[in-house]
C-alpha cells in the first residue's frame, strides 16, 4: 500500500515536473501563463489615484527619509557608494531573506516577464504574502524569544510556538501586539502557544524570571542584560539592581493545571550572595516609570512598558533585527557601533532631524506605522543600501570578472580597493555585505537549484518529503549555530566537504529524472544554453562572456592542464560528457563556489 | 605546514600506480594523482600543500601533548563506577573491588581499570552548579557556566588555539580537535572561531564522511578548476570583504584533509585482530582506539563518547552494559600509551556532564547530581596514583574536598604548559582568562 502511494507520488512530481519543466527552460520565454504561479497578483494594475497608488507614495516617503539619512552620512564620510546591483542580484537577496532560498528558474521567468518599473517592491509583496516568509521568518523569531532547544520535556511546546509566530507574520499583525502576547499571555502551551516562552524557562517545574527576563531585553529591546545577573555591565548603563527589578516581573508567574499564571501574592526572591542567601525584590523598570500601567498583572504591566512607544529601544531592536534577517548583517554592526544584533547602546534623546541616524529613522517609521512588519520590510528592501552591489564598481567590468585563470594573489592590481579603504563603506553601508547564509538557507537553496519548478507548500507531497529528509541530514552534518544565528561567520572544513562530497549535493545534481542537471541537459538546444540555464539555476544571474566562453568550451573540451592522466585509458580517447554529466558537472562547481553560499 | 611534530609512521601507503585494490588505497593514490596535478599546474590555488620534511617521530616526554577525553554522555552514576559505597543505604548492589592503589575501591564493573589504578590519579569530588544536561556538558567541557553573551571554547578547542598557531598558520592537513563518536554537543570554538570546533566523526572505525569526490579524477579536476574560475570571479571588486575570502581558504584545507597522507588514523582495518580485541567490540572501544592513532599523527585533542549514562530508571543494568565497554577500552588506551611510549605525552581525562544521586528513584534509576561527581585524570605528565576527596556515604551533598571545575581545568592547561589566568579577548570586547579555576595543589606537586 505505502509502497504504490509512494509509486504515484513518484509519477506524478514526474509528469507535473516534466511538464512544467518544458514551459520555464526554454530560454528568454516572454511568458509562463501555463503555470499556476503566474496567477498571482503580480501586477495589481494599480492607476494613479487608487488607495494602492496612495499607500505606495507612503512607502516612497519613507524610503526617501532613509535613503536621505545614508546619503547624509556618505557625504560626511566622503564615501563614494557602490553602483546599483542588478534586478535578479536584488532578487536573489530577496528571495534569501524572506524564504531562505534561491529563486527557482520559474520565479526568475515570471520575474522577468514582469514590466522593470517597480517589480522589485511588487514582488516583495507577494513574496510577503508566500506562506514559506512566515515559517522562515517565524524559526527566526522563535530563536530570538526561545533559542533552539526542545526541552523542557511536557511543558514546552518549540512547534506550536513556531506555528503560532507563522500565523501572526502571515497575518502582519502589528508587531507590538504580538510581543505582549508573547511576555503577558496566560494558559496552556498547546492552547495558547504564545506562553511557550514562559514554559521554554522552566527548570524543575518552575519558569525561571531571571532567564525570561534576560531573553525580553534581548529579543524585544535589543540589550544584554544578562551580564548585570551577576555583576554590573561593564559597558552599557545595567545595574544589577537593574536586572533584579525586570527579572521580579516575571516573579509571579507558575505553572499550574491550568497552564501558565500569574500569582499576584507571589514575592520574587533573588540570588543576592554566592551562598545561595535570598531577598524579596519589587518589580521595577530601570528607566521610563511613566510608561508603566498601573493595572493589569506584572507581566501585563512589564510588556506594555516595552512595547511603548516612548521606549525607543523597542522599535530599534525590531528594525535592527528586520534588517539583519534582510542584509545578513544587523544594522548596528556597522558605525558608530560594532555592535551584535542584541546588543545595542542606549539610545540618545533625539535632538533634531538632520541628526537622526538611519536607525532611528527606521526605528520611528516602524511606530509611525502602526509595528507594521511587512511594510518595515518592504522599506528596507526598496532602500538604497539594499540595492547597492556588493563589489566595487571599478573592479567588475566585464572583461576583467573571470578573464585568465590567474587571480591568485592580484587583488590590488585589479582595481578593488584594500581592505583599509574597503571598510568605511562597509560601515556605513556604502557597498552590500558579503555574509555567510544560514545553513537552512543553504539547503533550502540546494534544494531549489535542483528543481526548475518554485519548491514550496504548493510542491507535490514527495517533494516536500525528500526535502525535510535532506533538509534533516544536512543540518547534522552542516551545524547550526542555534541562537547565535545573526553573528559573523566564516564557514568551517566540514562544511566545505559536505557541499565537495555530501550526500545532498550528490543526490540533487545526478542526473535522474527528478533533478534538474538532467531536464537542463534535455531542453538545452546547445551549450551556451546549458551553461546559462545552469547559472540561472544555481547561481540566479546569467554568466559573464569570460564564463560563458570557458564553461561552454575550454571546460568542457579539454581538461585541465595537468589533469591525471589515467594510464590504462591509453590512447583511446574519452567519450564526450551527456549533456546532463556536464550539467552534473558546472552545477557542482556552482554550487561550491562562495557566490553560492554567501549573500552578496 | 601542517604539524610541526608529525611523525612519519611506516604504514602509510605510498603512492601506488597499479595492482591496489582496496577502496582506502584507490583513494588516497586518486587523490595523491590530483594533488600532483594540480601542484604542476601553478595557476591552480586548489592545489595542495607539500608535506611536511620536519614531520620526524619524536616520544616520551619530548613529544607535543595531546589530550584524549573519554566523554560519559548523560551523565555516569559516581556510585556505580569509580566511587562505590557497597553495603549503605545508597550504594545499591554495586559491588566494590580492590585495586593496584592500597586502599582504594572501585565498582566491580571495572576490574581492568582496578588493575591500572595505579597509573592515574582519581578526583571524587568535582562539584558543579549545572544539573541539566546541555549545561552542564557545557560547563564540563569548557570550564565555564552557560553565558548568553558569550560563547566559551571547549578546552580541547583551546590547546590547538594556544599551542598550533604556526600549524593553523600553515594551513592545515588534519583536524586539531577530533570529535568521535555520537555526542550531542561536540566541543565547539566558541568565541575562537568556527575553525575550533571539534571536527565530527560519527562511526570510529569506518573512515570520515564526505571525504571522497564522486566523479573520477579527470571530471573532479575540472570541477576544481571550474571552482577556481568562479572564484576569482567573486573576489573581483569584493576584496575588501574580509570573511568572503576565507571561503576558498576553507576548501583548500576541505582538500588538503580530503588528500591527506594521515587519513589511515582514522582506520582501524590494518590493526591486529588481537588489538581490537583488547579495545573491545563497541564503537566506543573503536574510538579510543581511533583516538590513539590520531594522537599517533599529531592531532592535538580527540574527545571519546560513550552514552548514553542518563539512567533515571533501570541504573544497574545500563551501567553494567556502559561500564562494561569503558572498563575494557580505556585499559587497552592507557596500556597502548604506555607501550608506544606516549604516555608522558598523552593525557587522557574520562569525565561526564556530572554525576547521579545517591538515593535510588522507584524506577531503579538514579537521577542529576552535580553535587560530587568523579573524573579520572592519566599521563600527560599528571601525577599517578592520587586519589581526592570522595562523596558522602550517607548521601549527603557535600563531599569531602570539593572540588569545582574550573579548578580541573586550570590544572590541565597548567600541565600543557597554559598560564590558565591568561586573557583572550572575546567578541563582546570582554577579556576573559581562558579559565577561571586555579590550579589543584594535589595534582601540580
Amino acid at each position: 500500500m505505502a509502497r504504490s502511494t509512494t509509486l504515484t507520488l513518484l509519477l506524478i512530481t514526474l509528469g507535473v515536473g516534466w511538464a512544467v519543466s518544458r514551459s520555464v527552460l526554454p530560454a528568454r520565454q516572454a511568458s509562463v501563463a501555463a503555470t499556476s504561479r503566474s496567477q498571482r497578483p503580480l501586477d495589481g494594475g494599480r492607476e494613479a489615484d487608487s488607495p494602492a497608488a496612495v499607500e505606495t507614495s507612503a512607502l516612497q516617503a519613507a524610503v526617501d527619509r532613509l535613503d536621505a539619512a545614508f546619503a547624509e552620512t556618505w557625504m560626511n564620510e566622503g564615501l563614494e557608494p557602490a553602483t546599483e546591483a542588478d534586478d535578479l542580484t536584488i532578487l536573489r537577496r530577496l528571495s534569501l531573506a524572506l524564504h531562505a532560498t534561491i529563486p527557482s528558474l520559474e520565479e526568475i521567468r515570471q520575474f522577468e516577464a514582469e514590466p522593470a518599473e517597480g517589480r522589485l517592491d511588487r514582488w516583495v509583496q507577494v513574496m510577503l504574502t508566500d506562506r514559506r516568509f512566515a515559517e522562515s521568518f517565524a524559526e527566526r523569531m522563535t530563536r530570538a524569544f526561545v533559542g533552539t532547544q526542545g526541552e523542557p520535556f511536557l511543558v514546552f511546546r518549540r512547534d506550536r510556538f513556531k506555528a503560532w509566530w507563522a500565523d501572526q507574520l502571515a497575518a502582519n499583525r502589528p508587531y507590538d501586539d504580538v510581543v505582549r502576547e508573547v511576555i503577558a499571555s496566560q494558559g496552556l502551551w498547546t492552547g495558547r502557544p504564545a506562553t511557550n516562552f514562559i514554559t521554554h524557562s522552566v527548570t524543575d517545574g518552575t519558569p525561571s524570571p531571571e532567564k525570561l527576563a534576560g531573553r525580553t531585553v534581548r529579543a524585544v529591546l535589543g540589550q544584554r542584560i544578562d551580564c548585570a545577573e551577576c555583576h554590573d555591565h561593564p559597558f552599557a548603563d545595567w545595574k544589577q539592581s537593574d536586572f533584579r527589578g525586570l527579572a521580579a516581573h516575571f516573579g509571579q508567574v507558575r505553572l499550574s493545571p491550568f497552564g501558565v499564571e500569574d500569582d499576584p501574592a507571589r514575592v520574587f526572591l533573588a540570588d543576592i550572595g554566592p551562598r545561595g542567601q535570598k531577598r524579596g525584590v519589587q518589580a521595577e523598570v530601570p528607566f521610563g516609570e511613566a510608561w508603566l500601567p498601573d493595572s493589569g498583572t506584572s507581566r501585563d504591566r512589564l510588556a506594555a512598558w516595552s512595547t511603548d512607544p516612548r521606549n525607543r529601544r523597542f522599535a530599534r531592536a525590531t528594525v535592527n533585527r528586520m534588517w539583519a534577517l534582510l542584509f545578513g548583517r544587523p544594522l548596528s554592526a556597522g558605525a558608530p557601533w560594532y555592535a551584535d544584533v542584541d546588543d545595542l547602546p542606549d539610545p540618545q534623546e533625539p535632538t533634531s532631524d538632520e541628526a537622526r541616524s538611519p536607525l532611528d529613522v527606521l526605528a520611528d517609521e516602524f511606530v509611525a506605522s502602526g509595528y507594521d512588519l511587512h511594510h518595515l520590510l518592504r522599506v528596507i528592501a526598496a532602500s538604497r543600501p539594499f540595492q547597492l552591489s556588493s563589489a566595487v564598481a571599478s573592479a567588475v567590468s566585464e572583461e576583467n570578472a573571470g578573464g585568465s585563470g590567474s587571480v591568485e594573489g592580484t587583488s590590488s592590481a585589479q582595481g578593488g580597493p584594500a581592505e583599509a579603504d574597503f571598510q568605511p563603506l562597509l560601515d556605513h553601508w556604502a557597498v552590500f555585505p558579503v555574509e555567510r547564509l544560514r545553513v537552512d538557507q543553504v539547503v533550502g537553496s540546494m534544494l531549489q537549484a535542483s528543481s526548475v519548478r518554485t519548491i514550496d507548500l504548493n510542491s507535490a507531497l514527495m517533494t516536500r518529503f525528500l526535502r525535510f529528509v535532506r533538509e534533516n541530514d544536512f543540518f547534522r552534518e552542516y551545524g547550526d549555530p542555534g541562537d547565535d544565528e545573526l553573528l559573523a561567520r566564516s564557514g568551517t572544513v566540514p562544511q566545505a566537504l559536505v557541499r565537495m562530497n555530501g550526500k545532498l549535493v550528490r543526490e540533487t545534481t545526478e542526473p535522474n529524472p527528478f533533478n534538474a542537471t538532467s531536464r537542463v541537459g534535455l531542453a538545452s538546444l546547445d551549450d551556451e544554453q546549458l551553461v546559462e540555464h545552469c547559472f540561472l539555476l544555481c547561481l540566479s544571474r546569467r554568466p559573464t562572456p569570460a564564463e560563458q566562453a570557458y564553461f561552454s568550451t575550454a571546460w568542457d573540451e579539454e581538461p585541465p592542464a595537468g589533469a591525471p592522466d589515467d594510464s590504462d585509458a591509453g590512447s583511446e580517447p574519452k567519450p564526450r560528457l551527456s549533456a546532463a554529466q556536464r550539467a552534473q558537472d558546472l552545477c557542482w562547481t556552482l554550487i561550491n563556489a562562495p557566490e553560492f553560499s554567501w549573500n552578496h | 605546514m601542517n604539524f610541526p611534530h608529525l611523525p612519519r609512521r611506516s604504514h602509510h601507503m605510498p603512492h601506488t600506480t597499479s595492482g591496489c585494490a582496496s577502496v582506502a588505497c584507490s583513494r588516497r593514490s586518486l587523490l595523491g594523482g590530483f594533488a600532483a596535478a594540480s601542484t604542476a599546474a601553478s595557476t591552480v590555488a586548489f592545489s595542495l600543500p607539500p608535506l611536511s620534511a620536519r614531520a620526524a617521530a619524536s616520544r616520551g616526554a619530548e613529544r607535543p601533548r595531546s589530550l584524549i577525553t573519554l566523554w560519559m554522555a548523560g551523565g555516569p552514576s559516581q556510585l556505580e563506577t569509580w566511587d562505590p559505597h557497597p553495603g549503605g543505604l545508597i550504594g545499591g548492589p554495586t559491588k566494590a573491588i580492590a585495586t593496584s592503589v592500597p586502599d582504594l575501591q572501585i565498582a566491580a564493573g571495572l576490574p581492568l581499570m582496578a588493575e591500572r589504578m595505579d597509573r592515574v590519579s582519581l578526583i571524587r569530588s568535582l562539584v558543579s552548579k549545572e544539573g541539566d544536561h546541555e549545561r552542564g556538558t557545557y560547563f564540563v567541557k569548557t570550564g565555564y557556566r552557560p553565558d548568553p553573551t558569550v560563547q566559551h571554547p571547549a578546552i580541547g578547542a583551546v590547546l590547538p588555539y594556544q599551542l598550533d598557531g604556526e600549524a593553523i598558520a600553515a594551513g592545515l592537513q588534519m583536524p586539531l580537535y577530533v570529535s568521535i563518536g555520537n555526542g550531542q554537543w561536540p566541543g565547539r570554538g566558541g568565541y575562537l572561531g568556527e575553525k575550533f570546533d571539534a571536527f565530527r566523526v560519527p562511526s570510529p572505525g569506518r573512515g570520515v564522511d564526505n571525504l571522497r569526490a564522486d566523479v573520477e579524477a579527470t571530471r573532479n579536476a575540472r570541477r576544481l578548476a571550474g571552482l577556481e574560475l568562479l572564484s576569482g570571479t567573486f573576489r573581483q571588486g569584493r576584496e575588501g570583504h574580509p570573511a568572503a575570502t576565507r571561503h576558498t581558504e576553507t576548501v583548500h584545507d576541505a582538500l588538503s584533509l580530503m588528500a591527506s597522507e594521515h587519513l589511515a588514523a582514522f582506520e582501524i582495518e590494518d590493526e591486529p585482530k588481537e588489538v581490537l580485541a583488547r579495545y573491545g567490540d563497541s564503537d566506543f572501544g573503536r574510538g579510543c582506539l581511533v583516538a590513539r592513532r590520531l594522537v599517533e599523527v599529531g592531532v592535538r585533542s580527540v574527545e571519546v563518547t560513550l552514552g548514553n549514562f542518563d539512567s533515571h530508571a533501570a541504573n544497574f543494568s545500563i551501567h553494567d552494559r556502559l561500564v562494561g565497554m569503558l572498563d575494557p577500552a580505556m585499559a587497552a588506551l592507557l596500556d597502548d600509551l604506555r607501550e608506544r611510549d606516549l604516555e608522558a605525552s598523552t593525557m587522557v581525562l574520562c569525565i561526564g556532564e556530572f554525576g547521579r544521586t545517591p538515593w535510588i528513584n522507584p524506577l531503579d534509576g538514579r537521577d542529576h547530581w552535580p553535587s560530587g561527581f568523579s573524573a579520572v585524570l592519566a599521563g600527560g605528565g599528571m601525577p599517578a596514583g592520587r586519589v581526592i576527596g570522595h562523596t558522602d556515604p550517607e548521601g549527603g551533598d557535600k563531599p569531602t574536598d570539593p572540588i569545582p571545575v574550573q579548578d580541573l581545568y586550570a590544572t590541565i592547561l597548567s600541565r600543557f604548559g597554559i598560564d590558565p589566568a591568561v586573557e583572550l579577548m572575546t567578541p563582546v570586547g570582554r577579556p576573559l582568562a581562558i579559565s577561571d579555576g586555579k590550579p589543584i595543589g594535589k595534582l601540580m606537586s
